[in-house]
């Protein structure tokens, strides 16, 4: 492709003439030496002579290590290591903010079976990557998620209304009925609106981030942002997260790619994916700073992300990716049945074994902040907290009818108000063909 | 030689060197497929007065001067205003630091600095999923596809994710949708050269994408005002700039800031037999069909620039049909699924009880552009003209 654009005569002869006046361009080059020991073309700069003929070989490399601070059993690993920058309190919220999203998740998986809600996705065993990740982030941070990062939600501040009203696409849905359930979204809590395309939101996260640094530069004495961006091992391996971490290390973006290394995508296992070491082994080929990090371990999560968000914006801004290693317990999705490509007993194993939640709980009870007591109560309350925003959205109205045309443009286009016209006068001509009376404002909604 | 020098000379050689090679091998004998002389085309301003005399004009352009430009001096005119009043502007694209292979970033880098202007690497996916988070985050990003013929890797975030944005939001609209937006690109043939991969016209697959709007100027001016209120604009807009037209479009430009409304068609010139439909190059082709049709059959003809062809101008093209009766479509992409396609479909569904003759739609073949059959495959005078006899006769 680049061959033929530069053969463009026009271009050629243009650019010629042009490079000669940029002198610029030519000082910044590198140029090989005589005699030198090392390659110092444009493309690799400081590459050393050999003359062992030797490919590099993945299988050849350990593995990239995974950062933990506790081990299954919930104890600290590293006694020098114990995380002395969070509080009880901040503990607790964080505890319950993944027991409230775990607990929500068999309630909403239930009620999508009983055909209350159309759609749903449980984040199961990676409720510690989301919730943990979040903490260390500054709440004016924007987020770009994938789907399966409830517990971002839930820590920046979602009640359990805000989460039944995008589940039950009721007229208090910020989406106003447009999205399938899960694809949450909050300008107050600088969380992008969920979309269901894979991996697009890696190289907006990019530009997001170019804007974000563009801004620090700015208002250097507000507080310096950067943007965190979500997606699992199966999404890396789209064109846009290649392209999403080129540009992210070409342009120096501060922006800290996360990804949730579960081990499937839908019934697709890592194996299928990739043969290089996860997602972790590619940042390094892009130039990026990069860590593995035990998923399980919310205290590991949290000290990781803390750390890359302080580098990231160190030297104005570069990129860091984390890898964040876990099992996705659940079914991919409510439409989906994993026992068909695993086996139930691996999945029960993992249950049983390790999982984020049991492993904060047991470092918990160890520091004495929280027992069999405190737990009972914490989960009737966030029960019954879940049940009665259920209840009431699903009481609720739809959205008005005229925000299926609403929102394409900035403003409703002519074709649109007469297409809008043309839907009104049907439903008004065949009124027992359609049902309105679920949605705010009736038929009204639609007149111009 | 200054630089000024040795850039003007390269560019006469260059557009000496296109003539020569555009138009040489053309039939002695023809009286039809002539070269357009853009000196005289009525589709473009010659005087300042002219240029100046536009109602669409802010009146600050009104009461300020005009200069003589082309096409990419005058995109480059509009991103210059753009960069310098508005510091949400960002430009970046594959070679935009050094001016862009077509020169329409010409010294913008060195202006605004390379933080506001600056080269991405080779990923058309990854040049306009950044555009729209930075979109998203508040700026107002002009990324460039160095061909039309290579946005195809960013159709899914064209179509899935700036095209619905703003939908899917919701009440989060006002931070989380493409305000600002511009995808720019540079499409249709070139009269030689290298075809298939650097002469497409793919317009109609967004104009079949909600939420996007596709822009096509015809000239300097034109791209001028429609550029800006593209940047202007708070819907993701596909701008899509006649390559063709770069160096041979010249005339004269307002020098202040203006903006043409989007969606909004111009009738070039007013007329009562048949109605002529384009936008982009294919306008001077038909200007030409028009001025040897009007000598030759003794009629009036209406030709309507569509400017914008998504959202289109439906009213204006639809009160010009309802006059005339009957109407031509002409463009250079093909016949099926083309702009012409919804245009006509319009106009026979709102104008069935006035219309006297079928639609003519007078658009590419149903072929790629192979290398030497361009003039074969794009509508030429001719076949507009043809099209204007066949439809006053029927």
């Amino acid at each position: 492709m680049r061959v033929l654009r530069s053969t463009f005569p026009a271009v050629i002869r243009q650019s010629r003439c042009y490079l000669q006046t940029v002198t610029k361009r030519w000082n910044s080059s590198v140029s090989q030496r005589p005699g030198s020991d090392r390659l110092r073309f444009p493309g690799a700069i400081d590459s050393k002579f050999t003359t062992k003929l030797d490919f590099t070989r993945p299988s050849d490399k350990k593995a990239m290590p995974t950062y933990r601070i506790l081990d299954q059993d919930g104890v600290i690993v590293d006694k020098s290591r114990e995380p002395t920058d969070i509080s009880d309190e901040h503990l607790i919220k964080m505890y319950k903010d993944m027991l409230s999203v775990s607990i929500m998740d068999v309630i909403m998986f239930d009620a999508q079976r009983q055909g209350r809600i159309s759609f749903y996705m449980v984040s199961a065993g990676e409720e510690g990557i989301a919730v943990g990740s979040t903490s260390a982030l500054d709440p004016s941070d924007p987020i770009f998620a994938q789907y399966r990062e409830t517990g971002i939600f839930k820590y920046r501040g979602f009640t359990p209304a805000d989460f039944m009203n995008q589940l039950y696409a009721n007229k208090h849905d910020p989406g106003l009925g447009r999205n399938m359930p899960v694809h949450y979204g909050s300008m107050k809590y600088h969380i992008h609106t969920i979309s269901s395309p894979l991996a697009t939101q890696i190289p907006q996260a990019s530009g997001a981030a170019y804007a974000v640094k563009m801004q620090n530069a700015m208002n250097p004495k507000d507080t310096q942002r950067c943007v965190a961006c979500y997606f699992g091992e199966g999404a890396a391996s789209e064109g846009d997260f290649h392209a999403a971490l080129n540009i992210a290390a070409t342009r120096k973006c501060p922006v800290i790619f996360i990804c949730r290394n579960n081990g499937y995508a839908i019934s697709t296992p890592t194996l299928e994916q990739y043969r290089g070491d996860g997602i972790a082994s590619r940042g390094v080929g892009y130039g990026i700073d990069t860590i593995r990090v035990d998923g399980n371990d919310i205290l590991a999560v949290r000290e990781v992300t803390k750390e890359a968000r302080k580098m990231c914006l160190e030297d104005g801004g570069k990129p860091i990716l984390i890898e964040a290693m876990s099992y996705r317990v659940s079914h991919h999705s409510t439409s989906d049945d994993s026992f068909a490509y695993r086996a139930k007993v691996e999945v029960e194993d993992w249950k049983r074994r390790d999982n984020p939640i049991t492993r904060l709980r047991k470092w918990m009870e160890g520091k004495g902040i929280w027992d069999d007591e405190k737990e009972k109560e914490a989960r009737a309350v966030l029960k019954k907290e879940i049940l009665d925003a259920f209840k009431q959205a699903e009481k609720e109205k739809r959205p008005a009818l005229r925000n299926m045309m609403e929102g394409v443009y900035e403003e409703l286009t002519e074709e649109q108000r007469e297409q809008m016209e043309k839907l009104r006068t049907i439903i008004e001509k065949y009124p027992d063909e359609y049902d309105v009376s679920e949605y705010e404002g009736g038929l009204d909604s639609l007149k111009n | 030689m200054s630089i000024g020098a040795v850039m003007r000379s390269t560019c006469v050689s260059i557009i000496k060197g296109q003539r020569s090679r555009l138009y040489s091998t053309l039939p002695p004998k023809a009286r039809l497929n002539t070269p357009t002389d853009f000196e005289a085309t009525t589709l473009l301003n010659h005087n300042s007065r002219s240029a100046l005399g536009n109602n669409e004009l802010s009146s600050e352009a009104k009461n300020g001067t005009a200069t003589r430009l082309n096409l990419f001096q005058a995109i480059n005119s509009a991103l210059s205003h753009a960069l310098r009043t508005d510091p949400r502007v960002l430009l970046f694209g594959e070679d935009v630091a050094f001016g862009g292979v077509f020169r329409c970033s010409m010294n913008l880098a060195s202006e605004f600095g390379d933080d506001r202007v600056f080269n991405t690497p080779l990923t058309e996916q990854g040049i306009v999923g950044f555009a729209i988070g930075a979109a998203f985050e508040g700026m107002r990003p002009v990324a460039e596809v160095q061909f039309a013929d290579y946005v195809y890797p960013a159709f899914d975030q064209l179509v899935n994710e700036a095209a619905k944005a703003r939908f899917r939001a919701g009440v989060n609209a006002k931070g989380q949708s493409c305000g600002g937006l511009v995808v720019r690109m540079p499409c249709g043939g070139v009269g030689h050269g290298f075809r298939r991969y650097h002469s497409q016209s793919p317009e109609s697959l967004f104009t079949h994408i909600p939420g996007l709007r596709v822009v096509i100027p015809r000239g300097p001016a034109q791209a001028k005002g429609l550029l800006l209120a593209a940047i202007a604009s708070n819907d993701p807009v596909v701008f899509m700039e006649p390559k063709i037209l770069y160096r041979a479009a010249v005339e004269y430009v307002p020098a202040e800031a203006y903006e043409i409304p989007l969606s909004k068609a111009e009738i070039v010139k007013p007329g009562k037999d048949v109605t002529i439909i384009s936008y982009g190059t294919p306008l001077y082709t038909c200007s030409n069909a028009i001025e040897k049709a009007e000598a030759d059959f003794g009629c009036e003809i209406e030709l309507i620039d569509l400017r914008t062809i998504y959202p289109w101008d439906r009213p204006t093209v639809i009160e010009s049909v309802k006059r005339t009766g009957k109407v031509i479509v002409v463009h250079e992409s093909m016949t099926n699924s083309g702009v012409g396609a919804e245009v006509a479909a319009t106009i026979q569904e709102q104008c069935f009880l006035n219309l006297e003759a079928p639609v003519a739609r007078i658009c590419g073949w149903s072929t790629h552009m192979g290398l030497v059959y361009e003039r074969f495959n794009i509508p030429d005078v001719t076949r507009i003209y043809d099209a204007i006899k066949t439809t006053l006769d029927y």
